[in-house]
Order: structure tokens, then sequence, then C-alpha cells
């Protein structure tokens, strides 16, 4: 379904891929790990347009989207749950999850996938009215979920999820992932909880400043001495 | 207190104007982070085309501040695609400096083909009527401008709030990374809200004629950077502040010729900005997050 050829891409003179490739298969859960700065934010803004790369091609169902804009990357159904969350604080809940849905025109669809949203985040409905800035991180974090699934992205690029939320959240957050897998939606998640990622990854590749340096059958990485050592404590 | 009420009542009108050149300020600051100092000058080439509207074709002052409002929205959309667009990148400074040639160029090109004369809208483009309610005057001019400057701040209100456009400005104003995540068009939001901006900066220039009856190339200058301080005073880049600091501006100034000497009425606005800057520089709306002005 998505398929990266070797790209480079660059900060000004900083180096930030070196020839990085990769593959996701649809329905599959893809994860890409490795250690602070080791480039996969900027995997995931070349893949959803943000960043241009110097050389190599990216290739969506079979297009080229190498140079395509990124609003229209979004449209060809690439959507992004960002670092950070990046929710529109000033913006309520309702509002954040209109947002996701921009660029449809469904109507009826749209409404639809907005109560499955809130089936599934029933905190997020509660609050439908409050400032997204006022949530706490886990809900935040729950509203660019359901922000980026608004779309209905047929592949959801998840940049650490997980990334400052309890335990018991971080739990239900990577089940939440999988139950969006099940249904249907192909994932790219970025982590560094390698331990979760891999326990429900089909396949996965291990990012050192800017290059694969490990890639496959996510069970078997698990197993690796070296994934053990560097990124599943020993 | 009849006299005090007076004044307050002299100020809306004035205060209405200040709000709505200050709503441009406001949104494209919002937006790109870009004090556009051409603002007010886009407000003069809007007084100017509502003017050759009434004189040339005739028009009431309604249709006037119609096709101002178009062509303005259209040279808002021109300026920051030709002048601010590939600056998108660049530094602030750089910005700046581009948006004070943009101005000076208005300002230079409209002496240079309508001559730095000064014209005065035709006699009964607007028959000056005063009525009287419960001992306080009110001219039918400043209704006039009052009304339609409250009706465009509820319509732009509407569109902010309500319309997916609206909600394309705010997101982008947020987060312009996350917008585009959304699959939304930064470009053509930016362009929008320069659009909208311009329209009201046209309004305003409109209104301004209406009000001293006179316009001439420079009149922009004033009022503009009257404007930009009740943006400030409100806290820049958030759309209601613009409205209150409008209005409060306008007031004051009114208080104070009114009440002091009306030579001191244009340093109202710049005391008003040493004092913000000096005790809470986001403004009254805004919130202390460290970002400047
Ligand atoms: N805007 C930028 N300008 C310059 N260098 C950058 C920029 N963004 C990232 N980098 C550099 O590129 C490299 C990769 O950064 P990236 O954000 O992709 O890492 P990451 O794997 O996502 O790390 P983390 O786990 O901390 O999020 C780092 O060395 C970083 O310093
Ligand atoms: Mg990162």
């Amino acid at each position: 379904m998505l398929k990266v050829n070797e790209i480079d891409v660059y900060y000004g003179a900083i180096h930030a891929l070196k020839k990085l490739s990769l593959e996701v298969e649809q329905g599959s859960i893809v994860t890409l790990i490795g250690a602070n700065g080791a480039g996969k934010t900027t995997t995931l803004k070349t893949i959803s347009g943000l960043l241009r790369p110097r050389s190599g091609s990216i290739i969506f169902k079979g297009v080229d989207i190498t140079k395509v804009p990124p609003e229209k990357i979004v449209a060809m159904g690439i959507s992004q749950v960002p670092e950070g969350r990046r929710v529109f604080a000033g913006m309520t809940v309702l509002e954040n999850l209109e947002m996701g849905a921009y660029l449809r025109k469904d109507k009826k669809g749209i409404a639809k996938d907005l109560e499955e949203v809130f089936d599934r985040f029933p905190r997020l409905k509660e609050r439908r009215k409050q400032l997204a800035g006022t949530l706490s991180g886990g809900e935040q974090q729950m509203l660019a979920i359901g922000r980026a699934l608004m779309a209905r992205p047929s592949l959801l690029l998840m940049d650490e999820p997980s990334m400052g939320l309890a335990p018991l959240l971080v739990k239900e957050i990577f089940e939440i992932i999988k139950d969006i897998n099940n249904r249907g939606t192909t994932i790219l998640l970025v982590e560094q909880n390698a331990h979760m990622a891999l326990s429900i990854a089909d396949k996965a590749y291990v990012l050192e400043t800017g290059e694969i340096v490990l890639s496959g059958q996510a069970g078997e990485l698990m197993k690796s001495e070296e994934v053990k050592k560097a990124y599943l404590g020993g | 207190m009849l006299e005090l009420m007076q004044q307050i009542v002299n100020g809306l009108s004035l205060g209405a104007i200040y709000a709505l050149i200050a709503l441009g300020y406001t949104m494209v600051y919002g937006i790109i982070k870009l004090i556009n100092f051409a603002h007010g000058d886009v407000m003069m080439v809007g007084a100017y085309v509502g003017f050759f509207s009434v004189s040339m074709l005739g028009t009431n002052i309604v249709v006037a501040m119609i096709f101002a409002m178009l062509a303005c929205a259209l040279l808002g959309v021109i300026i920051e695609k030709v002048a601010y667009k590939p600056l998108r990148r660049a530094t602030r400074i750089a910005a700046l400096i581009t948006a004070i040639g943009v101005s000076l160029f208005l300002e230079y090109t409209t002496i240079f083909f309508l001559t730095p004369q000064q014209r005065i809208f035709p006699q009964g483009t607007f028959p000056v009527q005063d009525y009287s309610l419960a001992g306080i005057s009110v001219s039918n001019k400043d209704i006039f401008i009052f009304i339609s400057a409250i009706l465009l701040m509820v319509i732009l209100q509407f569109i902010v709030k309500n319309t997916k456009t609206g909600k394309a400005m705010r997101a982008v104003s947020e987060d312009k990374d996350a917008a585009v995540l959304m699959g939304i068009n930064v470009d053509n939001t930016i362009s929008v809200t320069f659009a909208i901006g311009s329209a009201l900066a046209a309004a305003a220039g409109v209104m301004i004629g209406v009000y001293y009856n006179t316009i001439n190339p420079l009149m922009g200058i004033l009022p503009g950077l009257k404007a930009f301080v009740a943006a400030v005073l409100g806290g820049i880049g958030i759309i209601p502040g613009a409205m209150v600091g409008g209005f409060i501006l306008g007031i004051l100034e009114t208080l104070v010729s009114g009440y002091g000497n009306s030579l001191y009425r244009d340093a109202v606005a710049f005391g008003i900005l040493i004092l913000i800057l000096l005790i809470k520089p986001t403004g009254i709306f805004g919130k202390n997050t460290g970002e400047k002005v």
C-alpha cells in the first residue's frame, strides 16, 4: 500500500534520513522504532508531504506522491496523528473533530463517523463543547486519534501516541490502535515504547540516526538480542 | 452626566471605524504573525473606490461601500500573493519592512494617479440630519456608521465561528502544520483572511469618508496606526479584542478632545500603546503566553 524508496531528507545541512526505505502492506500494522532523534518524526512528516525528500520516492496505492501537496495526500487517504497531539487548543472538541473531516463532503458519512468516534471515546462526547486545550493529556491523545479517523483514512500514521501517558492509558491506547486496525485501517506506528509497539505490530523497522538498521517480523525482532539490548531494556 | 453620555455616543462611531480596521490587523497577525502596516492604506484605497462609486457612477453610499469592499478584498489578496507570500519563511523584520514598502507604494501610487489633493464627497451623498434622544443628539451619519459596522462585525463573527472557512482560519492561526494535516490549504486560507480583513478596512474607509466628508491619499496613515494600537490594546490576534479595543480607543479619543484639548487627541492612542506595552503587552484579552508584539 505504501512504499518508501531510498529517501534522503535534509534540514539545511543536517542529513536526517539516509536512503530510507520501508514498506507497509495493506491491512497491517507496521511499527518504526528508534531512539530520540533517530528520524521517526521526519519520516512521517515526509510521507505526509510536510517535508520533501531531496531524492527517492514515495508510492501510495501505486501513485507517486513524492511531490503531491500535503492536503492532496490527506485526500488520497493518509492521515496523521502528529507527535505531541497538536490538537487545536482554542477550538472545541467537536470543532477539532470537524476539522478532521475538513475535506469530506458526505454529511451523512461524517455524522456517522462522528458517532463512531464518540462511541469509541465517550469522554470526548461528554466534553464535546469544551475547548481542546483544557483536556487532559490522555483525552487530547484520544481527540488527536479521533480527529485523524474523521478523515476516514486508509493509512493512519501515528507518531508516539503513548508519549507522556500513564501505563494504564498506554495499554488502552494500544488496544485502540489494534481495534482501529481490525476495522480495516492500515497503520504505520512510530514508537519509543518498543515493547508495546512490537507486541501489536506485524512488521517492524528499527531506525538509527536516519538509517534503517534492522527490519523484520515484529515477533522475531522482539526476540533479537540487538533489539532486546537497545530497546527492550536488556 | 448628560455631557459625558453625549461624548461617549460621539465616540461610538469613531470607535466602530477603528474596530473595523483593527480587525484586519488582528486577523492577519493571527494567521501569519505579520503586522500589515499597509492595512491603513488599503482602507484609503477603499475610501477612493467608494468616492468614485458615488461621484462617477452615482451610486448610493451602501452600494459604494460594497464596491469598495469587493475591490479591496481583491487588492488584499494581490498584496499578500505578491509581497508577503514569498517572504513566508523570511525573518519577521523582512516582512515588516516589506509591509512598510507596500504602504508607501499604495500612498504614492495614489498620489501619482489621483494627485495629493483631498477630495470632497459630492453634496447630498449623505444628507445630514440630527436627532435628539433624551437630551443626547446623534446624527444619522453616526447611526449609519455604527449600525453598518456592527452588522459587519456580526457577519464576521458568524463566518469565523460557524463556517468551514472560518474554522479553517482559526485552525491555521493556531497550528499551521496540524491544519495542513487536516487537508486545509493554508495558502488559500491566508488569502481569504486578507480578503476579509481588507474588505472590512474598505468599509471603514468609506465610513471615514462619510464621517469627515473628505478623503486624501495619506488618510490611511493615522487611523491605520490608531487601529493598530486598538488591536494591541485588545490583544493582537484576538478578534473580539480588536472590536473592544477599537471602541475603547474611539471613545477615549472623543473624551479627550471633548473635555481636554483636541490637540491631544492623537496622542491618546500612543499614550495607550506605551501603557499597554508597560503593563500588559498581551492586551486586555491576551493570555500571558510569552508571545510578544
Ligand atoms: N526543524 C528541524 N531543523 C533542524 N533539524 C531538525 C529539525 N527537526 C528535526 N531535526 C533533526 O533531525 C533529526 C531527526 O529528528 P526527528 O524529530 O525526526 O527524530 P525522532 O526520531 O522523531 O525523535 P523523537 O523520538 O525525539 O521524537 C534530529 O537529529 C533532529 O535534531
Ligand atoms: Mg519524533
